[in-house]
């Protein structure tokens, strides 16, 4: 059997962010891209029950940056078996949730795995997360904000977490579809040597896809948040900024 | 065998002995007897000198010279010779924290008389850690996850790079702009080109390169990380990735010698560079306005009231052989008093930072009396000096942070030899150049 | 067809969660000009009671056993069912880890659209535009939303929850259960609360917060210093309880908790849009952060860009000396 881990490569949110004149999308030639942060903890979380199970792990992914490879060489190297690639006219386009779990569904129905994990959410996921999305469309059981997962005969039990520390536990039947929140470990350091054997020595599948009509999430336009309501600065040095702060603190009776 | 041994226990003596007519029969004569040594398995020692680059791991033959000389055993309890002893004694160096303490600053070698080379066995042990899957220090994950991704170990955006040079004052070309071949091109390097105060000291050195006349330029943010501490960090693989790819972007320009700002840097292009094709005249910025000097002497116009000491870089010193340099041009700046800390040239302390130490400053910190930043900050202190100099980018915040928490804050300054020089040419004033 | 506006209500073991009455508070104010109504659909076993205190137009209360604690699956049958039947123009669902779990789920089966992560939705020319934060808050997406079948999630603490002024509700509607709910793939198996030995966080009226900026669980000690010289407790975004370095008692933001202390002295914390949910309506946030864009300085009244560790060693020689 196997877990299929969707990755997805998103605008790293690091750099400057610029919005095309189009107003509708961001400057996709200034922009660099990363996998979804919580993507690397689906990996890690399906490497982990690979480590307890034995159960294969086969990566997936919508190839819409042209640099896709480099994200699943990567998860080859860290201990996946398999990368599929979905490629198609999607380079260069930002996909909506609906459109990618589209593409997606009869991908993974293909591989029929016990498990899919993919992020809790994206940061360019304007139209709802992934998981819910396709486990809506493949009619699996779904559940988000997973921080723990434990493979059982026909079903996998997941820990969700909520909010002030409380943690709901679910047993879903399998094949469910999970969006994870954080791995139980950090995820795991690949060093950049065993990434180029594994590109050396690995093949990506690619699955040819037909380009959704309406693709792009609906919006009428991108804009930054306004400066108003920033806070007021304070400068000079770590003294002089200590000495304004404990006079802020004292005019309110908290110093 | 000898009919007359006898084995007692797991030793062998000599019913009847007399030596020049001393009678040392029975168990007298047990120590003169050879010995099977079995306390220890070798194994792992082989095992560690098994790995490429580690070899000189199995010559050590435990004399000890290594051991006061290591500036992390003078903070804990650590040194090369242990490192043998511990894997004689079932402890893996694979497995063991002493893998992540070693800072290569390459003192042990200085003394070793069997040339056990710690600057190649601990990248070599490091990197079969990181391929084997151990978990590594999340600090240097982290540092290691940067570099790969921005190509600088801060994680900080490429395209600020070249961020400082608005605030410098003077005409900082970078060659993707200007299109023309230089003279010098300047290696920044990280963190002068990120962290405030290195960045301060890139301010103070591009002026000091303007005043001179000098024809350089940057890269700016097609430069990468040269990668030296990754690579003794144990992360070959990275490091070849980037000197491959700074050899690529390297090759696209015209210019005669690179200057660099970082020893570290220093030490990539001389030793592993050329090894990936690129092979380059590379000066350190000490040893470059050191020739300088001639013409750097009559800009020396303002006195220096400051009472000195320096601290040799281990990648500009005893890993790239530069002592006098630096303390030329500390020589000649007007009117300041230079005093040399006890250790000091070839037998140098390290600031901690070297060998992947300066991603793994709480790893070490909690494994150690005191930082070995700070320990040198208390012998510059103990010198008197009220101004610890520096020339590599690594110290400045170690120096600095190690002046707060050994609570030197405010008599002991921690300053680049390039703001030295800038301020005796009246190019910046006291106080850095930015802030 | 603007007839109706459904609110998915949010309750965990009898207990209406802040967002509810956030998003009937939102219901009311769009319902109003349009002639609208508000339902709201309360989703339990047990929990009349409660049904009785949301200030909607009309409380649909649907009580069953697999809906006794959250279980994502019948949460969305029960949504889906009542959504058809009463076919609304516009579904509100709260943005948090139950929320999640449901309008995408809804939508995608509704054939509907969806807009997740909104902050705002205002009325622009005519028409009605719901504003979503992506890209860890640094962007804004303004979205248009018709009158013809909408889902929108929306962000914790975005709206007041003044706005839905308690009223008893009109009336309460009970609703059977769809069929579905009792052949359900998932099951719900229990709720563990964090150790009570903690500190409280909810109950600081000063709290330190440290982020990623504190690079290393060491440096969590001169926190522990500083919170004790004010008097403060010490709290965490997200990554450092992740890293096991705090207790998950310790985590402010959506999947954290919510906090409104007299001062929030945000450390090394950049200010994703999950952290802000959680503190921004503490009454003096002070933020230091090297990151002068950083999201925090929006939410701050005081901000210093500088070395987080400069500030917080010299603020400690101030009040240990």
């Amino acid at each position: 059997m196997t877990l299929a881990v969707i990755l997805k490569q998103v605008p790293d949110v690091v750099e400057e962010l610029a919005i095309d004149p189009s107003g509708t999308d961001l400057d996709r030639d200034s922009v660099s891209y990363v996998v979804n942060e919580f993507d690397e903890h689906a990996l890690e979380e399906a490497l982990l029950l690979r480590e307890a199970t034995g159960e294969d792990v086969v990566v997936v992914g919508v190839d819409t940056t042209g640099e896709l490879d480099q994200a699943l060489y990567t998860a080859l190297a860290k201990g996946a078996q398999r990368a599929v690639k979905l490629v198609g006219d999607v380079e260069g386009s930002w996909l909506s949730t609906r459109a990618l779990a589209g593409l997606l569904a009869p991908v993974i129905r293909e591989l029929s795995p016990r498990l899919v994990l993919t992020g809790v959410q994206a940061p360019d996921d304007l139209d709802g997360q992934l998981a819910p999305t396709l486990g809506a469309l493949l009619d699996w059981p779904h559940t988000g904000v997973v921080v723990g997962t434990e493979l059982a005969d026909g079903l996998v039990r997941v820990r969700k977490e909520l909010w002030g520390g409380i943690m709901l536990d679910l047993e879903l039947a399998t094949p469910a579809v999970l969006g994870i929140q954080a791995a139980r470990a950090t995820p795991r350091y690949v060093p950049v040597g065993r990434v180029r054997q594994a590109m050396r020595e690995s093949t990506i599948e690619e699955v040819e896809v037909e380009t959704p009509v309406e693709s792009a999430p609906k919006l009428s336009r991108l804009r930054a948040p306004e400066a108003a309501g920033r806070a007021e600065m304070l400068t000079g040095s770590p003294s002089d900024v200590v000495e304004r702060i404990l006079e802020i603190l004292r005019a309110r009776g908290l110093y | 065998m000898d009919s007359s041994l006898r084995k007692v226990q797991d030793v062998w003596e000599q019913d009847t002995a007399i030596v020049e007519g001393v009678d040392i029969s029975g168990p007298w004569n047990r120590m003169f007897g050879q010995r099977v040594i079995w306390n220890y398995t070798p194994e792992l020692i082989d095992e560690i000198a098994s790995f490429p680059g580690a070899e000189s791991f199995a010559w050590c033959y435990q004399c000890g010279k290594c051991v006061p000389v290591c500036p992390v055993d003078v903070v804990g309890d650590y040194g090369p010779r242990k490192l043998y002893r511990k894997a004689q004694t079932g402890i893996s160096l694979l497995d063991s924290p002493d893998l992540w303490l070693c800072t290569t600053c390459m003192n042990c070698l200085r003394v070793c008389p069997k040339q056990v080379d710690m600057v190649q066995i601990m990248p070599a042990v490091r990197e079969q850690a990181l391929l084997s899957g151990r978990p590594l220090p999340a600090e240097l994950q982290e540092a290691l996850e940067n570099t790969a991704r921005y190509g600088n170990p801060l994680g900080q955006p490429p395209r600020k790079r070249e961020a400082w040079v608005k605030d410098a004052g003077v005409p900082v070309p970078i060659l993707h702009q200007i299109q023309r071949p230089v003279e010098w091109l300047w290696w920044v390097e990280c963190y002068p080109s990120y962290h405030p105060r290195g960045i301060d000291a890139s301010i103070a050195l591009a002026r000091i390169f303007h005043a001179l006349g000098l024809d350089f330029g940057i890269l700016g943010r097609e430069e990468k990380c040269a990668g030296d501490s990754q690579r003794l960090a144990g992360e070959r693989g990275l490091f070849e990735m980037l000197a491959e790819e700074n050899i690529r972007t390297l090759s696209k320009y015209e210019f005669r010698h690179i200057v660099v700002t970082d020893p570290h840097a220093l030490n990539a292009f001389r030793k592993q560079y050329p090894k990936y094709g690129g092979q380059y005249d590379v000066w350190h910025y000490t040893t470059l306005l050191a020739r300088e000097l001639p013409r750097l002497h009559p800009l020396l116009t303002r006195q220096l009231p400051y009472r000195l000491t320096f601290h040799d870089p281990c990648y500009l010193g005893r890993h790239n052989g530069e002592y006098d340099a630096p303390r030329q041009l500390i020589e000649a700046l007007p009117g300041v008093e230079f005093t040399e800390m006890p250790r000091c040239r070839q037998n140098s302390y390290c600031c901690g930072g070297g060998g992947g130490g300066m991603w793994l400053d709480s790893f070490a910190a909690g494994r150690q009396r005191r930082r070995l930043s700070e320990e040198r900050v208390l012998e510059a202190v103990a010198t008197g000096a009220d101004t610890l100099v520096i020339c590599c980018p690594y110290e400045v915040s170690r120096f600095e942070d190690a002046v707060k928490s050994t609570g030197y804050e405010g008599r002991l300054r921690v300053r680049d030899i390039a703001e030295l020089l800038a301020e005796a040419m009246g190019l910046i004033g006291e106080e850095p150049a930015k802030a | 067809m603007a007839e109706r506006i459904l609110v998915l209500a949010e309750q965990l073991e009898g207990q209406l969660t802040d967002v509810t009455l956030e998003l009937i508070g939102v219901a009311r104010r769009l319902a109003a000009p349009r002639g609208s109504t508000v339902d709201a659909l309360v989703l339990g076993e047990g929990v009349s009671a409660l049904a009785a205190t949301v200030p909607a137009d009309r409380t649909l209360l649907m009580e069953h056993p697999a809906l006794r604690l959250f279980n994502p699956e019948a949460a969305q049958r029960a949504l889906e069912a009542v959504a058809r039947e009463t076919s609304p123009w516009l579904v509100l669902v709260p943005n948090t880890s139950l929320g999640m779990d449901v309008a995408a789920a809804v939508a995608t089966r509704l054939g509907w659209p969806l807009v997740a992560y909104c902050q705002a939705i205002e009325e622009r020319d005519g028409q009605l535009v719901a504003t979503s934060q992506l890209f860890g808050g640094k962007i804004l997406a303004d979205c248009p939303v018709g009158t013809d079948h909408a889902v929108i999630s929306v962000l914790a603490g975005a709206f007041s929850s003044e706005a839905a002024a308690p009223e008893p509700p009109a009336r309460i509607e009970r609703l059977a259960p769809p069929a579905e709910l009792d052949g359900l793939r998932v099951r719900a198996v229990g709720l563990e609360r964090p150790e009570a030995a903690d500190v409280d966080i909810t109950r600081a009226e000063k709290i330190v917060a440290v982020g990623r900026g504190i690079e290393s669980k060491e440096n969590l000690e001169l926190a522990e210093e500083l919170a004790e010289g004010l008097g403060a407790v010490v709290a965490a975004s997200r990554p450092l309880v992740d890293a096991g370095w705090l207790p998950r008692s310790r985590q402010v933001g959506k999947s954290g908790l919510k906090v409104k202390p007299r001062l929030y002295l945000a450390l090394g914390i950049s200010g994703a849009p999950e952290h802000l949910e959680g503190m921004r309506d503490a009454e003096l946030i002070i933020a230091v952060n090297t990151d002068p864009k950083a999201p925090i300085f929006d939410v701050a009244h005081y901000g210093v860009v500088a070395d987080l560790f400069e500030v917080a060693e010299a603020l400690q020689e101030r009040l240990g000396g």
